[in-house]
């Protein structure tokens, strides 16, 4: 069993939002609603102050809240590789997942059912990276199996400094942002 | 700090509120019905049921027209509608929702037993065959311990699930604490006594219900103290999500509505009813019931506010 995880270099990103035009063709986003979202933190005080760009989405998270309340199954992790996803057709719209993820990273689509990052998983089993990652023009976000030691992404995290988002959440987010 | 976030999503940003009207109404009636079981198992199996008349016989059939309401409110919340039968076609071991929505599916056969032990006579004469149910029903031995007992089992399951569902959803501070399933089935219990205080005709009645409410209320005011200690001797986020409610947004509704005109003032009339040094009025049951309705507003938009991200308040 695979366990995908993305790591994105804050240290490269710019903030050029070309991952969010890309998720919302690929996946035929609607119009005011996003998958994915650029965050822009400064903190600091004049004149040392420190800014970190990060594309943000679902964390696919190794204990994700949203699958846990969920009434109806329609959360679910993938067997295989550990990806969030949702049932559509099993789904009512009862937006206990919505409440329950700390990222705020899923919204209702117009049709009725909860909807978020799929981590491209349709390009993924055919052997792609997600769109977003695939677009990126400074190539600073990277997509992999962190369960193979061998893969950039492992590798990353074994070299750089990290972080993730919400750790004290206690929901074990996959996507790792390097400092 | 400064963070800019170019998402808008509806009802994600700027702050959470998934939930409008519907949850806090459903919340509000699932524990009164659940308090109205809770009450009308006890007097049965307490055998003082013929002395309660208002709370064992008429209680039942109001508490079906309000769990169906409540159950129309949560229907009115679900943005995939036509998908609601999905509920029933699981049973998630994890998630409280899937829980309260097989319990819901008690609560029916526990009124409706409830309900046979005394058909109430404008129905009994317009459709007779259900006094024949009735005593059916009443002819098994040992029937009202049975019904009573079903009625008390249920009603804790629904009026306590309420709050875990809220609880369970680990992402808002305001909610992780187990207390929320005991605050509601304690409130849930109180808005009950209030409503049958209200309307039965009985002085004995009233007066017992009256002590009773007094009691559930007294009971409230603590667990609403041990909920904020709980919330104020925990984390950052927790301690943020407690002022909230405590010098906040939600302030002066909660101290006003829910503290003062929801708990203190009805306690102080309804414990000088029972001495007999002011009369019965609806006045205190209705503040109980409209305190009620509040806490549950105020919970579930304040725990919608309250986030682990710092810079979400």
């Amino acid at each position: 069993m695979a366990r995908f995880a993305m790591v994105i270099d804050t240290l490269k990103c710019v903030g050029c939002m070309d991952c969010v035009v890309a998720c919302k063709t690929e996946n035929d986003v609607p119009e005011g609603l996003n998958r994915d979202w650029i965050t822009t933190v400064t903190e600091g005080k004049f004149p040392t102050l420190r800014t970190e760009i990060r594309s943000e989405r679902c964390n696919h998270c190794g204990n994700p809240p949203c699958v846990h309340c969920c009434p109806t199954g329609a959360s679910h992790v993938h067997d295989l590789d550990g990806v969030v996803l949702v049932h559509h057709n099993l789904c009512i719209g009862c937006k206990a997942c919505l409440a329950s993820c700390p990222y705020d990273a899923r919204f209702i689509h117009p049709k009725g059912y909860a909807d978020k990052c799929t981590f491209c998983i349709h390009r993924v089993e055919k052997g792609l990276d997600p769109a977003c990652v695939s677009v990126c023009p400074t190539h600073c976000m990277y997509f992999g199996d962190l369960d193979d030691p061998n893969s950039q992404v492992s590798r990353l995290l074994q070299e750089r400094k990290h972080h993730a988002l919400l750790p004290e959440a206690g929901t074990r987010p996959q996507i790792f942002y390097l400092i | 700090m400064e963070v800019t976030i170019t998402r808008h999503n509806e009802m994600i940003d700027p702050t959470v509120h998934v939930w409008g009207w519907e949850i806090p109404v459903y919340l509000f009636l699932g524990g009164m019905v659940a308090g109205m079981m809770i009450l009308s198992g006890y007097f049965f199996l307490k055998g003082r049921s013929r002395d309660l008349v208002c709370v064992c016989y008429r209680i039942p059939l109001i508490g079906l027209v309000l769990i169906s309401l409540g159950m129309l409110a949560l229907f009115l919340d679900l943005e995939h509608k036509l998908y609601v039968w999905r509920l029933y076609t699981t049973f998630e071991i994890k998630s409280p929702m899937s829980w309260g929505s097989w319990i819901l599916l008690l609560v029916y056969p526990a009124l409706l037993a409830n309900f046979f032990m005394y058909v109430p006579d404008p129905i009994r004469s317009r459709l007779p065959f259900l006094q024949n149910w009735s005593d059916k029903l009443r002819s098994l031995p040992n029937a009202p311990i049975i019904v009573g007992k079903f009625n008390i089992a249920v009603g804790i399951l629904l009026g306590t699930y309420t709050g875990l569902l809220l609880s369970s959803l680990g992402a808002r501070p305001l909610w992780n604490s187990a207390i929320l399933g005991l605050l509601f089935l304690t409130s849930g219990l109180s808005t009950a006594a209030a409503f049958v205080h209200m309307i039965a005709k009985d002085q004995w009645e009233r007066e017992t219900l009256a002590k009773a409410d007094n009691m559930f209320l007294t009971a409230e005011l603590v667990i609403l103290a041990l909920f904020i200690i709980n919330m104020l001797s925990s984390s950052e986020v927790q301690i943020r999500a407690a002022m909230l409610l405590l010098t906040g947004p939600y302030a002066a509704t909660f101290w006003v509505f829910v503290i003062l005109l929801g708990i203190l003032v009805p306690l102080f009339i309804q414990t000088r009813a029972v001495k007999h040094k002011v009369i019965h009025t609806p006045i205190a049951p209705l503040l109980v019931m409209l305190g009620g309705l509040i806490l549950r507003f105020i919970l579930v938009g304040a725990g919608q506010l309250s986030h682990y991200a710092l810079y979400k308040f």
